[in-house]
């Protein structure tokens, strides 16, 4: 099952400058086992996203559009074909 | 508090920018205040050239943070990727402090091309009045400063506008 992941400029490191990759979700269906499969290609790539058992704060993933702290954040199912994209949050501020 | 080596202004870096998109910054920080003001100016691929502002809510309407909605973040990077654009400047208000970069700022930072631009508006809040802006750089947790160039206006109307 081929799922395209667009990947933000700051993490282009870990995919050789790959705006996009195709990555599988190994019949899991999940966005947690699609991550996996992004970090068999691209080692380093899990920890920029995940902190511990949860996505990270500030790193937002969408599945066709739709925010996946909205519809099950790691448990998200995936179909074929569906676009994946990561963008880090933009966020700061004083304290 | 940074070294202070590290806020001095370097010469090889530059943030050339309008008056009136200088003036509409600093406008929203006003306006804003006490929360902190965010937002971008994109510009053509490649061209440095910050010639479209975008004035984004703080979702998170806090006089000491702020963030982008997911939704806003998503459409905003997919119209830029539709225009060709890129983000240029990066800029938010501090309301209560200087207008350089907090421990936050740093390790939230994730365009290692963009300029961050800090406007405080601690000294005048919502009235007219001097305002800090300062511009930097932040790639890897590191922070230089640069110099702020205003000009009447940047030309907006050269090749780089033709990137396909």
């Amino acid at each position: 099952m081929a799922i395209e992941v667009r990947i933000p400029t700051i993490l282009r490191t870990y995919t050789g400058g790959e705006k996009a990759v195709n990555a599988d979700s190994a019949g899991a269906g999940t966005l947690s086992a699609l991550i996996d499969s992004l970090e068999a290609n691209h080692p380093g790539i899990k920890d920029r996203l995940i902190d511990g058992e949860d996505l990270r704060r500030f790193v937002n993933i969408y599945i066709n559009d739709e925010d996946v702290r909205f519809i099950g954040s790691l448990e998200a199912a995936l179909s074929d074909g569906d676009q994946v994209v990561i963008l880090p949050a933009v966020a700061g501020g004083a304290r | 508090m940074p070294a202070e080596p590290a806020r001095r202004p370097t010469l090889d870096r530059v943030l050339r920018i309008d008056q009136a998109t200088y003036d509409a910054i600093v406008e929203h920080a006003r306006r804003d205040h006490p929360v902190e003001a965010c937002g971008m100016v994109a510009g053509p691929l490649g061209s440095d050239r910050p010639v479209r502002l975008i004035e984004m809510v703080n979702a998170a309407g806090s006089p000491t943070f702020y963030e982008y909605d997911s939704t806003d973040l998503l459409r905003l990077y997919r119209e830029l990727d539709d225009r060709d654009e890129e983000p240029v400047v990066i800029y938010h208000s501090h309301t209560a402090t200087e207008a350089y970069p907090s421990v936050t700022d740093i390790n939230l930072a994730s365009e290692p091309g963009a300029h961050y631009v800090l406007v405080s508006t601690q000294e005048h809040g919502n009235n007219a009045g001097p305002v800090e802006f300062r511009s930097y750089r932040i790639i890897d947790g590191v922070v230089t400063e640069e110099e702020v160039t205003i000009a009447a206006a940047v030309d907006t109307n050269d090749a780089a506008e033709e990137h396909s």
